[in-house]
Formats: structure tokens, C-alpha cells, sequence
């Protein structure tokens, strides 16, 4: 591993309930790595397989996808449909050999920026203790 | 020929041919002999005459329902897609089908590809279809010049050899793993119930691959799809696959390159596997027309093994119930969730 790599982690945190939190997180100064690449979306919902892997073939040593907590869902059961479509994922992911931890899930509500800083904490940990992603990369 | 499948054969142009001969259906989709032995190709008869070359045998391993969503859709009028859809009652198809074959056309019509009342299924009972590469591989790669199956015996024979190869020997594994061989749905029976096969593990496979370190997992999923050229038989037979569009055409994004990469071919074998999670009938036509002998069925066992664990569903069983994943249950398991 190089010495001082620093993982490089795309996070894909939901409009309603995980960006806010990563807001508060920054409004109320605390203290977390600056890993994560974040991208906001409408919904953890709209999270398909082909983002997570499109950003593991362009680069990114680590996924992080974050939406609301169960039931409190701005679209009603957006979260629930994709819970689903998450545990699966994960599962035939890590079956074909990808490593655990470089792909996770969470739910931060709004008003929990120390659980952002968290959650954020612990996955660039087990990220950096998996090193540079070498599976699934795309060389160009 | 078996005594069995002739039955089942001449009983599926009986009534295949009635059903053209009072115009109640405009095709009937089913199986003729292919050109070489051992293989049986998807045959559409359109007229009463057609109806002789229909044939039901063992070698019958593609997956007929792949064929019903396009094959509806040519007897519709043409019409823009924002017109409304034509008025009065359409053409029917009528279509033969085994346990996972009718549950197939059981997801398509619950996920709205067909209307039920199109459709006139022809079921029977299955013992399971014959995997090629077993019998060439006992037979050590020798030609096949004449083949013709027994009840419960296959009789190959070329320049030099003739051998009985017991059928349970050179049955594909997906047939082999099959609890499911009786139709969900049928409108007219044309073969016996079969007994359900007693099976100790459905996923022999996917349980020893998990046992496996993620490197080795890895190693081997890499060996598996290197010989990958991306020809997209697996998906094109597939009657799961019907988007207009499908992903790997896409080009703004370019969810997949049009490269050898490995890491495309990687995506290009997730991405299949997971659009077919909680809907997979575990028919094998994928597995069985790979030209390279990729083993992608254990990808979509593995789904459905998962679908089973969490959900306790699986798909093309109930005409009620949803498919898993377009529903969720406010109590689903989510050990996997970080913090």
C-alpha cells in the first residue's frame, strides 16, 4: 500500500434525511475524514445496481449509500424497496469476491450529523484497512 | 422415441391443431426437431399444416416464454405509444408449457408484459431436459450422428460407438435441482402430473462457493466469466429480459463498455444476474445457451437462494402474491446496515 493513500469513497446520501445530517455534521463543526465524494440524490430508491458498480469500475475504493431511516421516508416506502434491493446486492456482490466493506448501507436521519460523522468514520476505516480497490476497475 | 413423450406429443398437435383449425388461437409456440441430433429448436406454428412438426422431448431446453410478449405484440394493430390500446378482443396465442415455463409466463403476466386472457397454455409435467455437454463428455467428444431417447434411457450412436446412457445421468442440474415440475397454469392438459423430485439441497453449488475466502470467491468468478464473449445469448433468451432497452446498450451512461475488460464483463454478469432477483424460475435456458459453458446460473441461484432466505417468497408460484422485490415487508432483515 503507498504510504499515506487515502481512500477515495463515493457517497450517495438521499435529498431528504442523510445530506441534511452531513449539513449538520459541517454546521456543527464536527470532526470527520475527508474521504467521502458525495453525491446527493432524490432518494436512496434511486440507487441501482448499476451506480454502485459503475462507481467501483471508475475507481472509487469504497460505496457508501445513506437514505432515511425505515418509515420516515419522504416518498413513503422508498427506503423499504430499496432495503430489499440492498440486501440482495450486497449478498451477490460479496459472493462474486468483492470484499465486504467496500460496499455499505446506512440510515442517518436529518437531525443525526454525529451519527454522519459516524457512520463516515467507520467506513473510511474499513475501507483504509481493505487498501486500493483493485477489483472491478476498469483500466484504461 | 419414449412412449411417454409421444403421448405428450401427439396430444399437443391434437390440440394445437384444433385450436388453429376454430381460429381461437393465431400461433401456437412450441418445439420441432432441430437439425442436428439432440437438439430441439422453438418452433411457432401459424396454420393447421404447421402443426405436425411439433414435437415434445427431452432436448427441449430453450424456454418457449421468451417468445410470448413480442409474438402477442406482432398480432396487435400498430399504434404509436401514446395512443390508447386497441379496443375489442385481440388475437390469442396458445403456448406449451412445463413447471418453470408456466411460471415464467405466470411473472410475465403479473408484471403486466402479457394479458392472461391471451394466452391459451398447453401444460404438462416435465422429468427434466438433457445437457448436451454431459452426454459429449461421456461419450468423450465424439460425433452424434443418431440419437433417439427411451423412457428413461438416452441411445447415442456415430462412426464407431453406441451407447445407453441412463437419462438422471446427463439431465441438466437445473432440471436436476428442479421441486417445481408441474405448470402453475394451465388451460388444457396435455401430459401427466410428475412426482416432485426429492431434493436435499436446491443450491449444492451456491453453498460451497460461500464457503469460500472472498479471494478465492473472486479468483473464481474471474475464471468463470474469462471465457465471456459477451454475445448475449444468455440475456436474449432469457424470458425475464424484455426492456426495450436494455443496459447494456445504454450509451449515455455507458453502464457497460463495449470491451473485453474484465471489469465490464464483471458488471455485464451482476447486472444480468440482479435485474433477474426474486424472478429467476431457475429454467437454465441461460446456462444452456452459452456457447462458452459459463456457469451464470449459480449467480441467479444464488439470488434466489437469498430471496428464499430473507423473504421466504419465490417468484412465479402465486398469482397473488407479489413479486419480492416489488413489495417490502416493514420488519426486513437489515443486519447489514453500517451503525
Amino acid at each position: 500500500m503507498n504510504k499515506g493513500w487515502e481512500p477515495k469513497i463515493i457517497a450517495f446520501l438521499c435529498n431528504w434525511c442523510s445530506y441534511p445530517a452531513a449539513d449538520l455534521a459541517g454546521v456543527g463543526r464536527m470532526q470527520y475524514p475527508s474521504n467521502i465524494r458525495i453525491i446527493r440524490v432524490p432518494c436512496s430508491a434511486r440507487i441501482s445496481a448499476n451506480l454502485i458498480l459503475s462507481a467501483l469500475k471508475s475507481g472509487a475504493d469504497g460505496v457508501l449509500v445513506s437514505g432515511c431511516h425505515p418509515g420516515d421516508c419522504h416518498y413513503i416506502d422508498g427506503n423499504l424497496y430499496a432495503r430489499r434491493r440492498f440486501a440482495l446486492l450486497k449478498n451477490l456482490i460479496e459472493f462474486i469476491g468483492i470484499e465486504p466493506g467496500r460496499v455499505n448501507f446506512s440510515w442517518i436521519a436529518a437531525s443525526e450529523g454525529g451519527k454522519f460523522a459516524d457512520v463516515v468514520k467507520t467506513v473510511s476505516a474499513l475501507v483504509k484497512e481493505l487498501g486500493p480497490a483493485d477489483r472491478m476497475i476498469k483500466s484504461f | 422415441m419414449s412412449a411417454i413423450n409421444s403421448k405428450i406429443t401427439e396430444k399437443i398437435r391434437g390440440k394445437a391443431k384444433e385450436l388453429l383449425a376454430s381460429e381461437k388461437i393465431s400461433a401456437f409456440v412450441g418445439f420441432a426437431d432441430g437439425t442436428l441430433p439432440m437438439t430441439s429448436r422453438p418452433f411457432i406454428a401459424r396454420n393447421p399444416e404447421d402443426v405436425d412438426r411439433l414435437v415434445f422431448n427431452s432436448f427441449c431446453v430453450v424456454n418457449p416464454a421468451v417468445y410470448l410478449p413480442p409474438l402477442l405484440k406482432s398480432f396487435e394493430p400498430p399504434r404509436r405509444p401514446t395512443d390508447p390500446p386497441p379496443k375489442g378482443p385481440l388475437p390469442k396465442v396458445g403456448i406449451l408449457a412445463t413447471g418453470c415455463w408456466s411460471r415464467n409466463i405466470l411473472i410475465q403476466v403479473q408484471e403486466n408484459q402479457i394479458a392472461r386472457e391471451r394466452v391459451i397454455v398447453l401444460g404438462t409435467g416435465c422429468r427434466g431436459m438433457v445437457d448436451i455437454r454431459k452426454v459429449q463428455s461421456i461419450i468423450d467428444g465424439k460425433e452424434i450422428e443418431k440419437a433417439y431417447e427411451l423412457d428413461d434411457m438416452i441411445s447415442v450412436s456415430g462412426k464407431g460407438f453406441s451407447e445407453k446412457i441412463p437419462l438422471e445421468d446427463v439431465l441438466r442440474d437445473n432440471c436436476l435441482s428442479c421441486i417445481y415440475p408441474n405448470p402453475v397454469i394451465m388451460d388444457y392438459s396435455v401430459g401427466d402430473q410428475v412426482p416432485e423430485r426429492k431434493v436435499d439441497n436446491r443450491f449444492p453449488l451456491v453453498d460451497e462457493i460461500e464457503s469460500r475466502s472472498s479471494d478465492q470467491r473472486w479468483e473464481w468468478f474471474q475464471n468463470e466469466i474469462s471465457s465471456c464473449i459477451r454475445c448475449y445469448a444468455c440475456r436474449n433468451v432469457c424470458p425475464l429480459c424484455y426492456c426495450p432497452t436494455c443496459f447494456v446498450d445504454d450509451s449515455t451512461p455507458q453502464w457497460v463498455g463495449k470491451s473485453l475488460d474484465s471489469s465490464d464483463t464483471s458488471i455485464f454478469h451482476i447486472l444480468r444476474a440482479f435485474h433477474c432477483a426474486g424472478r429467476c424460475t431457475n429454467c437454465g435456458s441461460c446456462e444452456t445457451v452459452c456457447p462458452m459453458g459459463i456457469n451464470m446460473r449459480v449467480l441467479t441461484s444464488k439470488l434466489t437462494k437469498d430471496v428464499i432466505d430473507f423473504y421466504g417468497t419465490e417468484a412465479g408460484l402465486d398469482k397473488e402474491a407479489p413479486l419480492p422485490l416489488t413489495t417490502y415487508g416493514k420488519t426486513d432483515q437489515q443486519d447489514f446496515m453500517v451503525g
